[in-house]
């Protein structure tokens, strides 16, 4: 493992991990999102019938995983702000980090009905 | 004592040791000096890194609102086909909105990434082709986007 990717293993360095693999995960997702989105030139057939196969379960299943990303990746993001220029943000970094998880686990549980409903009821009847 | 101008250790001010200077000088490694070229290499890492931060804070607005519309929002993601873009690029409003946001989210993660390269490809060839590719797949990217946005034709059929 090349020479300073493990740096004390506590909160601090979880955190920023977490951070570097959803920033990349976020950025391949926005690669392919503009390539799908870019087929609206091509015919509107074509863009309908990707969008369908956003719409499956199996799909579903994915945004929520991306929501789940995005939110983490924005709501830390906004603490790694708050570290670097509040006075007081470096000695607060953890209260802040666990905040964050707090706003993340509930912003997620608000999110499954609305990304996952429609799957739900595509499974089960109804 | 003598002052050796050869060591790293520069003359300790108005000569020797006193309780006030128990040690001697040592000048901080990045001091500017006499001998520092007055071009240095400029400060695109700071310019990036302030601009990681600027962009982040816009992009909490951009991306989470474009979220709640696409994903929650109406019926959340079965609303969404070619009709619901021909409604909402009618707007110069969202038309500006995906143009920032897609510039804005493209060059904050392509700056991401190339920290990422930097921190892993150790070896020099290594970096040069990933970020090639990288600024490759980044300009490419962002010029398609914009050109969908700008010559989107909702009677394309
Ligand atoms: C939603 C709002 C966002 C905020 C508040 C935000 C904030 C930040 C900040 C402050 C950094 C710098 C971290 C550091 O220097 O240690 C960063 C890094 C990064 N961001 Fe974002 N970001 C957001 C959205 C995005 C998006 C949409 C993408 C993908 C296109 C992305 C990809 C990345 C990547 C790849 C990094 C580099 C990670 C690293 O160096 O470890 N971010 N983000």
């Amino acid at each position: 493992m090349p020479a300073g990717t493990l740096y004390r293993g506590r909160e601090g360095m979880w955190s920023w991990v977490a951070h570097r693999v959803t920033g990349v995960l976020i950025f391949f997702f926005l690669f392919v999102h503009v390539l799908d989105t870019a087929l609206v030139r091509v015919s509107p057939e074509a863009y309908d019938e990707v969008v369908a196969t956003y719409k499956t379960p199996i799909v579903a299943l994915l945004e929520y995983g991306l929501v789940a990303a995005i939110l983490f990746h924005a709501l830390n993001g906004l603490r790694v702000i708050a570290v670097d220029f509040w006075s007081k943000g470096p000695r607060y970094q953890k209260q802040m980090l666990w905040t964050v998880v707090g706003i993340w686990v509930v912003l997620m549980a608000g999110s499954l009905y609305p990304v996952l409903g429609h799957a739900a009821r595509e499974l089960f009847g109804s | 004592m003598s002052t050796d101008t050869t060591s790293a250790i520069g003359p300790v001010e108005g000569g020797g040791y006193d309780v006030d200077n128990p040690a001697p000088y040592i000048e901080a490694p990045r001091k500017r000096t006499g001998r520092t070229p007055r071009a240095t290499r400029g400060n695109f890492e700071m310019a990036a890194w302030l601009f990681m931060r600027l962009s982040g804070v816009v992009l909490v607005v951009l991306v989470l609102g474009h979220l709640l519309i696409q994903l929650f929002l109406d019926g959340g993601v079965s609303k969404i086909g070619f009709a619901f873009v021909a409604g909402r690029w009618a707007s110069p409003f969202w038309q500006v909105w995906d143009l920032l946001m897609l510039w804005l989210a493209m060059l904050h993660g392509a700056n991401g990434l190339r920290t990422v390269i930097n921190d892993y490809a150790e070896r020099a060839n290594t970096r040069l082709w990933l970020k090639g590719l990288l600024y490759t797949a980044t300009v490419f990217t962002i010029l398609l986007g914009t050109l969908v946005i700008f010559t989107f034709d909702p009677n394309i059929r």
